[in-house]
């Protein structure tokens, strides 16, 4: 496995990040590095902490050690204002969503844009539109969160993402859930979006094939640690055992079916009593 | 014995830690007023739902509590031949207490558990979150107004109760009892004090607005993220905001009717 990305063009850098919750260990010293301008992505089975990833690096939580820069800057020695600063040249969508339940589409997306300026309301009104416009709901804008699908929320939730034209957009399982058909939108439209507007993107998922189409480098995680990582075409053909079991998605392997517990006769033939 | 003493010294510690998370966030909701006076908007939408959806039921049970106290009075004073003293026991009863404290009861149940369930499913659903995640402080965007829209609504709340149940009184007093209806008002003007009577009410009902609110929007933004845990710091919302205003009511009473 070679270690060829170099931190110099990267966006987003991560050195020797540990964190557990209670006594879990969820990283365990690991380093990464996101290009400018390049699709990264972090996959690996539920639980890993992916989602607490982005969490991390949107400063959220804080890390036990290690460093995390995003356009060269320690995100964890921030001070709030600062914090804040940073976090509107971010953009983030939710696994949900997260839509504003009581503002309809096109307030959802013009949100940002009337907290962070004092831009008049015609030209927000311009701005949302062709933001709605760039993913597809510019008809949808009257509509309450309830009365979208899944992938519409998802798609608003792009949308208001990139209503302040960020540096980086951090997506959490953007395909999870997904109809096949919305979910070709939502690759498309990352990956044009990435293109056109010049964005970073961080893609956490698990979704292996569509995750691979777009992505220029990817992350494997398991455990606390990076199992493996390079292009897509280096990770298909990687010789460990464990990304090639995520990869074809096999029952057994280096993570067995089974969830530890004793051995299965002695637990049928005892009396059942409770431990 | 052992086990015990840990579990008291756990359960200590988690309330003191609570506690002391519950004063920081009041902090941090109080230092967002000024920028909600900016946008007073804000805070208007608020005061419709907490305050004006809250109209109703407020006005209802009024009208009732003053009607009760009309014919318990009546039967009572008749007893003694003071019929005419009423409006006196009426107005002071609820004005002193029962406006107060009853509204805030009310409050609590019609608009504090709301004000839970709404802060706790937004966090949930992650609203809260993306809203940190689009430098927007959900606590000054979203507690602020709300916590604002309590302090001021209840004590117009408190005063429209006591208003309604005055009236209750006299409808069943003097309507249908037979009390004079000169002679209700007339006692009741006399007898009841602006300073302290009607003063420490509206303090009083001040208080209980501030405890009610608080405690509704903490649990709410305290509530673990699931069905489950937004459901039970619903429930804690309304046992802590009554025996909050029950224990205040006392203490209260106490500090402003003392040396009478």
């Amino acid at each position: 496995m070679d270690n060829s990305v170099s931190s110099q063009d990267s966006i987003v850098s991560v050195r020797n990040l540990s964190f557990s919750r209670g006594n879990k260990k969820i990283f365990d010293d690991i380093s990464l590095d996101f290009q400018r301008g390049k699709i990264t992505a972090i996959m690996g089975p539920s639980g890993t902490g992916k989602t607490t990833l982005l969490k991390l690096i949107g400063g959220q939580l804080f890390p036990e050690q290690g460093v995390i820069t995003v356009d060269g800057q320690d995100v964890h020695k921030l001070r709030r204002n600062e914090l804040y600063e940073l976090r509107k040249r971010l953009g983030m969508l939710f696994q949900s969503g997260a839509l504003l339940t009581d503002m309809n589409v096109f307030d959802n997306v013009a949100f940002p844009l009337r907290e962070h300026t004092h831009l008049p309301e015609s030209m927000i009104r311009t701005l949302v539109l062709m933001k709605l416009q760039a993913v597809g709901l510019r008809g949808a804008r009257n509509l309450m969160p309830n009365e979208l699908s899944g992938g519409m929320a998802r798609r608003v939730a792009l949308a208001r993402a990139i209503a302040l034209d960020p540096m980086m957009i951090l997506y959490d399982e953007p395909f999870t859930g997904q109809d096949p058909i919305s979910m070709g939108v939502l690759v498309h439209l990352i990956k044009s979006l990435n293109n056109i507007l010049g964005l970073t993107s961080i893609i956490v998922s698990h979704d292996v094939h569509d995750t691979s189409a777009i992505a220029d480098y990817i992350y494997v995680l398991s455990g606390g640690k990076i199992v493996g990582q390079g292009t897509p075409e280096e990770i298909q053909q990687s010789d460990s055992e464990w990304v090639q079991q995520f990869m074809t998605g096999a029952a057994d392997g280096p993570v067995h079916f089974h969830y530890p517990a004793k051995d299965y006769v002695d637990d049928l033939m005892s009396t059942g009593k409770r431990y | 014995m052992i086990q015990f003493i840990q579990n008291l010294g756990k359960s200590t510690r988690t309330s003191f830690n609570k506690l002391g998370r519950a004063t920081y966030f009041l902090f941090e909701i109080i230092s967002g007023t000024l920028g909600i006076l900016l946008r007073p908007r804000l805070l208007v939408n608020q005061l419709y739902s907490v305050g004006v959806l809250s109209f109703l039921i407020i006005t209802i049970s009024g009208l009732f509590v003053g009607m009760v106290l009309g014919l318990q009075g009546y039967y009572t004073l008749s007893d003694f031949g003071a019929e005419e003293t009423l409006g006196v026991m009426v107005a002071a009863s609820l004005v002193r207490e029962l406006g107060p404290v009853v509204s805030a009861l009310l409050f609590a149940g019609r608009a504090g558990s709301a004000l839970t369930a709404e802060i706790g499913l937004m966090k949930a659903t992650e609203q809260l979150s993306g809203m940190e995640m689009m430098a927007v402080d959900p606590i000054k965007r979203i507690l602020t107004p709300r916590f604002l829209a309590g302090l001021i609504s209840m004590p117009l709340l408190a005063g429209l109760f006591s208003a309604v149940g005055i009236v209750g009184g006299q409808i069943i007093g003097s309507g249908l009892l037979g009390v004079d209806q000169g002679i209700y008002w007339s006692q009741m003007q006399a007898s009841i004090d602006f300073h302290d009577d009607i003063i420490n009410g509206i303090i009083k009902s001040v208080v209980f607005g501030f405890v009610t609110s608080w405690i509704a929007l903490f649990e709410g933004y305290d509530a673990i993220p699931t069905s489950e845990g937004v459901s039970r710091a619903t429930t804690r919302t309304v046992v802590n905001s009554a025996f909050s205003i029950l224990g205040l009511d006392f203490i209260l009473t106490a500090l402003m009717f003392g040396d009478n």
